[in-house]
């Protein structure tokens, strides 16, 4: 796995050959049917992740891009415990999580926050917000004084451009882009170390989104917080990120340096993903449409996951599944074409 | 005769800490075919000045004065009964949280039949035709055995695509959208974007586009407006407005796109934050957080002054 370039490279946290899997059969009736005279069980699995391998470095900003139901907030839950894998593991630090029970997992709580992407059902609605943001405190570091508690909700209100005077209020008083901006704070109250973002700002006009941003990138730089980050918008990525993976149907098809993804994409999935990006007030741009609809994740398709939209693809596509390999300096890409050269 | 037609809305919140009037004085109409993204600070009143239109306001919010004229008839003050008629129907909204439409227990088959049978006779396999074919224009893939699922094992993007092929049912006359393409990634943004599109064009559908993206904007909508602190501040042709802003807001909107700075570096940001609307600073609402303030700002609020095609709120607009 490829690492920033000039830096002595430490990993928080792994993600190895993590697969999991929705049952959406239904109840046992329904997955029952008569056929050819037998009766025959048919179990439909969703396979929202099929070997996803990820390494984030500490004090990194990992974004992870891709077409909607690819598998993002999967990887993202997973990694948080929320999910358990369905193979594979995810390790922290040194200790392996993914099978830690609630007790277990309780000291990596503070360490590792995550902020939803559906904030409506992460805020309690009968919580006033000043509330909303104490308990964590309370709960993880109880040492602090009431005074000093409070003092910490302010600031960080604050600093997430939340007006203090809000504390009193209930969640569904605020518009969509206030509340959110709750939620991130009650990610960075607790002074995590990881933070699991999942689209942490779309729901932000351009402006609040330069001030959270900002104040994700100054953490990143004073505290060394480390950054899983979801997020569709490729300019924030281009923006925020260090290093970018590009998801397609719960597998890595590339994944590298930001810079150097952006100038050169190189799987065509990733091509024609940055060329749908829209202009602010210049010219529409030439968009690669690929062809054909997003396969189904109950049926993947054989070989390389992406080659029925592939305008490359070849035999070797629909048969063999290409490994993630190292394609630039900074970046790997898993695609036959890319490693045998064909455009 | 516009096909909507919006003067002088007043929506306040009467709240235990007192009244908040959310949206003041917006007024603009919408031609047929006509396309507007209306942009503006977090909390600045987009999403309610959309829900005034189909007296959707939450609770305890209200419509306190103002005129809506669609195809002609005032509905500010319509009964229940003509506003079933005309929402959902005529004039669609798709929601920026998706499961404001979704109903989290019913399959979305079951959604979306009874959308349309709510507003159109017609048989039960008709209705689960049009639904499908709603379904793959918005780009779901399988959408039979999408149908049978339930909201909760969608992926966020799946949802409000499935909220976007709902509002489409009933090919209605307009599309209210509030952030609708928020939770997609890019390659399905631009689809669903070309599909509102072509409507547009096609069957000369009213588009009101509710954004924080200024790229979306740019690429879809004709027109602008530009909301702060619940009052349009500065409206014109989108192109025109993102290159050359008037309003020092809009300037600091489009200044602090991620474009505008080198990677990793600080993103400019507008000093302050967006008073609250309690305590609405008299003059200008922006006049605390603007390079450009002088007295006159802060003894008097701008009217929205139009010349030919723009109209800017501020005493001393940018120019060039
Ligand atoms: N139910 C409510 N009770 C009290 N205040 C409300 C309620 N709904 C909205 N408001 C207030 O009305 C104002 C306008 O909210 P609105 O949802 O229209 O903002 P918005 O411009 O759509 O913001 P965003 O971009 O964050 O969605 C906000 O300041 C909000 O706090
Ligand atoms: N609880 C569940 N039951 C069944 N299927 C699920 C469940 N949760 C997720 N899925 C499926 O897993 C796939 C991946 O979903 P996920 O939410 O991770 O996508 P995503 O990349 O975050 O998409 P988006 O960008 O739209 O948020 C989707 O096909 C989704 O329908
Ligand atoms: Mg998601
Ligand atoms: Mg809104």
């Amino acid at each position: 796995m490829n690492s920033t370039p000039g830096q002595e490279s430490e990993s928080l946290v792994s993600v190895r050959n993590l697969y999991r899997y929705f049952n959406v059969s239904g109840g046992w009736l329904d997955q029952i049917s008569i056929s050819k005279g037998k009766m025959v069980r048919k179990v439909e699995m969703v396979k929202a992740l099929n070997g996803i391998n990820l390494e984030i470095e500490k004090g990194e900003a990992l974004c992870l891009v891709g077409e909607s139901g690819c598998g993002k907030t999967t990887v993202g839950r997973t990694v948080m415990g929320l999910l358990s894998p369905t193979r594979g593991s995810v390790h922290y630090r040194e200790s392996r999580i993914d099978t830690l029970d609630r007790k277990g997992m309780l000291p990596f709580r503070r360490k590792m926050q995550m902020i939803f992407q559906n904030h409506h059902a992460s805020l309690n609605p009968r919580k006033t917000v000043a509330k909303t943001l104490l308990e964590p405190i309370r709960f993880h570091q109880p040492e602090l004084s009431l005074p000093e508690q409070r003092d910490k909700v302010a600031s960080i209100m604050e600093s997430v451009g939340v007006d203090a005077g809000w504390g009193a209020r209930f969640p569904h008083e605020f518009s969509g882009g206030q509340r959110q901006r709750i939620s991130i704070a009650r990610a960075l109250i607790v002074d995590p170390e990881f933070i699991v973002a999942d689209e942490p700002i779309s729901a932000l006009d351009v402006s609040i989104q330069a001030q959270v941003l900002n104040l994700l990138m100054e953490a990143r730089e004073e505290r060394g917080l480390t950054y899983l980050f979801v997020t569709h918008d490729l300019s924030v990525v281009e923006h925020f990120g260090s290093r970018v993976a590009v998801m397609y149907l719960g597998r890595v098809c590339e994944v590298g340096q930001v810079g150097e993804v952006f100038s050169e994409p190189r799987h065509p999935y990733t091509q024609a993903l940055l060329s749908a990006i829209p202009k602010v007030g210049g010219e529409k741009r030439r968009h690669v449409k690929l062809k054909g609809e997003v396969p189904t994740p109950i049926d993947l398709p054989s070989g390389c996951i992406f080659h029925s939209r592939c305008p490359h693809a070849r035999e070797i596509c629909s048969k063999e599944a290409p490994e993630l390999v190292s394609a630039g300096e900074w970046t790997d890409v898993a695609c036959h074409g890319v490693r045998e050269n064909w455009f | 005769m516009a096909l909507l037609s919006i003067r002088n809305l007043e929506v306040v919140f009467p709240l235990r800490t007192g009244t908040i009037p959310a949206i003041q004085d917006v007024s603009y109409d919408l031609e047929e075919g006509e396309r507007i993204g209306i942009v503006g600070e977090s909390g600045a009143g987009k999403s309610v000045s959309a829900f005034a239109i189909l007296n959707l306001v939450s609770q305890p919010g209200y419509l306190s004065s103002g005129s809506i004229v669609f195809e002609g008839q005032e509905i500010s003050n319509a009964d229940d009964e003509t506003m079933r008629r005309i929402r959902g129907n005529k004039i669609s909204m798709i929601f920026q949280d998706p499961m404001m439409t979704l109903n989290p227990v019913l399959t979305i088959s079951t959604q979306m039949e009874e959308t349309l049978l709510a507003h159109t006779r017609m048989t039960r396999e008709a209705a689960r035709s049009i639904a499908i074919e709603k379904l793959r224009a918005v780009q779901i893939p399988s959408p039979e055995k999408r149908l049978e699922q339930y909201p909760h094992e969608l992926s966020g993007g799946m949802r409000q695509r499935i909220v976007i092929a709902i509002s489409l049912l009933t090919d209605p006359r307009i599309i209210i959208a509030d952030e609708p393409t928020t939770a997609l990634d890019v390659t399905i943004q631009a689809e669903i974007l070309e599909l509102l599109l072509a409507l547009c064009n096609d069957y000369r559908m009213g588009l009101i586009l509710i954004t924080h993206d200024l790229g979306v904007v740019s690429q879809i909508s004709q027109r602008i407006l530009v909301m702060y602190a619940g009052r349009i501040i500065e409206q014109g042709n989108t192109r025109e407005v993102i290159a050359s802003p008037a309003h020092p807001y809009t300037r600091g909107l489009v200044g602090a796109l991620p474009e505008m700075t080198r990677p990793g570096r600080r993103l400019n940001q507008i000093p302050g934050t967006m008073p609250s609307l309690q305590s609405i600073p008299t003059g200008c609402p922006f006049h605390d957080r603007c390079s450009h303030v002088t007295d006159l700002c802060r003894s008097h609020r701008p009217d929205l002054v139009s010349g030919s095609r723009r109209a800017v709120a501020c005493h001393h607009p940018l120019t060039g």
